[in-house]
């Protein structure tokens, strides 16, 4: 941080002020929009609550609607009246968990052993197997659908979590192999050996020293997988599709959305449902986060 | 090698050959069969669910870790000499067995498939690489992804960089850079619903819920259904993309500005240049190898991207993307012949770029 002359500095606040407005008016719309009464949030902006507070009438009734599925009773245009359950996000909630921890865990798991396997230790064929692995962050996940969902339903695995966990294992393997390559292949030699020499097998180095080591990189490869897999959209589409009971919340999310206007209200509180959580990793681990990004691109 | 220790060697290689080949095959597939059945029978037993996540989740976090010490333990009762030879693929070898199965193999496969017709039993040619490039809307999809890769890189990338540049000379730094990157955290789909409220749109005379057609119509004009014109509609989808993604190009151009040595600027300031002058002429070269890492990732995403369109407009009004056509041959029609074809072009446009990318990384030398 610089101290310029104070027009330049101000301006330059200024302008900085302006953008951040910018970037949160549209979540913060959103956020309003979610605490807003069912009738209104389809007939005016939500900024009306700001314009004019005496008859906001703000409620949480659609975040409880949301949370527990509770049951709303509507009355249509003819004067009928019917009770719907309102949309449970809770089960969504759980699957997207369900799909996520493992789905982190498992790929760091065998990642961190493949390379310290690479980094490590000597077998034939060690080189050009990682540049293989290395090779294949070319390859878009898009490529490797179809075949799959072959497989997927030849061995009926589709619409199963262990279907998706491993996809997301294997499409994350790639990056997660070489970023952990490059961390656990800089640790000192030394004390690697030192290790064996002491007695010491590669597995019990690999579990008491290197492990505990290289917790940074396992942490911010942990948040970028975890964001990952709980944000994906496309994976969850193609290898869950349709199974009732298994959808994550993303899909459900893409659902409250085609039903088209009057279920807004619902989808505003589905939508900060579904962002809590990336949300508080991200604002609590935001160091790990920059350096896992800082590690994939740029020299820190 | 020598001759007279040939045989046994050959019968000692045999073997060794063997149980790097178990070891490979071991962890990750008796974890895929355990898993499988476990989840066949909570399936049938009908579980509730927070017994089944939280089962899954110990299986998925001790299952595999499990099956590592099984095997280790294996090994180790075997001599040393074979222990020394076979370990390595117990580390190793999981994640070659899952990546070829998830990866390497399908993209053979998707060459193959690419060369059938829908249902993959005729032999077609090229025939769906002949549709790919003549079918009217495979073009505009490639006509809004170039767009997308022009003003998507170019907008992300750029904003990244004004953004750090201002942060690096402001008194709250930290604040803008959380507030700019937070939207990273967010899925596409939930950046789509935030944006869904500043696109919407009500006919004339109505109030509008949507910001772009309130600030529009309050400065005078009809409100516009910002989706459904082309090519706005994919411009402002770009700007989702763009919001989202700015975050992560400053995030990195800012940790590059501060390794700009200041002996550098302060020559430039003693030369009498003017701050513009020092970002163009001094600070951007210096930081020109970040500039394209970080603008060869985006363009990756820009290439990949489908969740933004699918649900936004689902490829209505002329928005499609190579992806989300890729996915409605899929599922839409069916085509797994054409699926195919579309992901290999993906693939073919994805490699160039990852070159450089990973070129560019390299010469950074990485981590730490």
């Amino acid at each position: 941080m610089k101290k310029g002359p104070s027009t330049t500095s101000f301006f330059i606040n200024g302008l900085l002020l302006v953008i951040c407005l910018i970037w949160t008016l549209p979540t913060f719309g959103l956020l309003m929009t979610s605490f807003r009464d069912r009738d209104v949030v389809s007939k005016t902006g939500w900024w009306t609550t700001l314009t004019r507070p005496s008859q906001a009438n703000l409620t949480i009734d659609n975040y409880k609607q949301v949370l527990s599925g509770k049951k709303i009773t509507l009355v249509d245009h003819k004067g009928n009246k019917r009770t719907v359950r309102g949309d449970n996000l809770n089960r969504a909630f759980l699957n997207s968990l369900t799909v996520s921890i493992p789905a982190v865990v498992i790929p760091i798991l065998i990642a961190s052993f493949a390379a310290y396997g690479f980094a490590w230790m000597d077998f034939p064929g060690r080189k050009i197997l990682f540049i293989i692995v290395v090779a294949l962050l070319v390859v878009p996940l898009q490529i490797a659908l179809i075949p799959l969902l072959r497989d997927y339903g030849r061995l009926e695995l589709t619409g199963t979590f262990l279907a998706i966990w491993l996809a997301h294992t294997g499409f994350g393997l790639p990056l997660s192999v070489y970023l952990m390559y490059n961390y656990i292949s800089q640790l000192p030699r030394s004390i690697i050996e030192s290790a064996i020499i002491d007695g010491c097998s590669h597995f019990g180095v690999f579990w008491k020293l290197i492990l505990p080591l290289s917790v940074p990189a396992i942490a911010s490869l942990s948040i970028f997988q975890f964001l990952w897999v709980w944000n994906d959209l496309l994976v969850a589409l193609v290898f869950i599709g349709s199974k009732p009971g298994v959808e994550v919340l993303t899909q459900r999310l893409l659902y409250m959305i085609g039903s088209r206007g009057q279920d807004w209200h619902l989808l505003c509180a589905g939508a900060f449902v579904s962002m809590i959580l990336p949300l508080t990793v991200f604002l609590s681990l935001q160091r790990y986060f920059v350096r896992g990004l800082l590690a994939g691109s740029v020299k820190g | 090698m020598e001759q007279s220790r040939s045989k046994k060697d050959f019968f000692e290689n045999f073997f060794i050959i063997l149980g790097r080949a178990f070891f490979t095959l071991f962890v990750p597939i008796t974890a895929f069969y355990c898993f499988f059945k476990i989840f066949i029978i909570l399936r049938e037993g009908h579980a509730p669910q927070i017994v089944l996540t939280i089962i899954a989740i110990l299986w998925g976090v001790g299952g595999i870790a499990g099956l590592y010490f099984l095997s280790y333990w294996l090994i180790s009762k075997l001599p040393a000499i074979w222990n020394k030879r076979i370990l390595p693929y117990l580390f190793v070898g999981p994640a070659l067995v899952i990546l070829s199965w998830y990866l390497f193999l399908p993209t053979i496969r998707s060459l193959y498939l690419s060369l059938f017709n829908e249902t993959s039993t005729e032999f077609v040619g090229l025939a769906n690489f002949l549709f790919c490039f003549t079918d009217e809307d495979m073009l505009i999809s490639y006509r809004n992804n170039l767009l997308w890769l022009i003003f998507g890189t170019g907008l992300a990338s750029g904003c990244g960089l004004l953004i750090a540049i201002l942060a690096d000379r402001s008194r709250f730094e930290r604040l803008a850079k959380t507030v700019i990157f937070l939207p990273m955290a967010i899925s596409f789909i939930g950046a789509g619903v935030i944006w869904r409220f500043v696109y919407e749109y009500k006919p004339p005379g109505e109030d509008q819920i949507g910001l772009l057609n309130a600030i529009y119509v309050w400065f005078g004009g009809e409100p516009q259904a910002w989706l459904m014109i082309w090519p706005w509609n994919t411009l402002f989808l770009i700007i989702i993309m763009v919001w989202m993604w700015t975050g992560y190009a400053m995030v990195i151009y800012s940790a590059a500005l501060k390794g700009v040595p200041t002996s550098l600027i302060e020559a430039g300031r003693v030369d009498g240049a003017g701050e513009i002058r020092i970002i163009l002429s001094i600070i951007i070269p210096y930081i020109m190898g970040t500039i394209i890492t970080v603008s060869t990732t985006i363009l990756i995403i820009t290439l990949k991207i489908f969740d933004i369109v699918y649900t936004m407009t689902g490829g209505l009004f002329d928005t499609d993307v190579v992806a989300s056509m890729q996915y409605k041959q899929m599922f839409a029609q069916h085509n797994f012949g054409t699926g195919s074809a579309i992901a290999i072009l993906l693939f073919l446009a994805v490699v160039p770029v990852m070159y450089i990318n990973l070129r560019q990384f390299g010469q950074q030398e990485g981590f730490k």
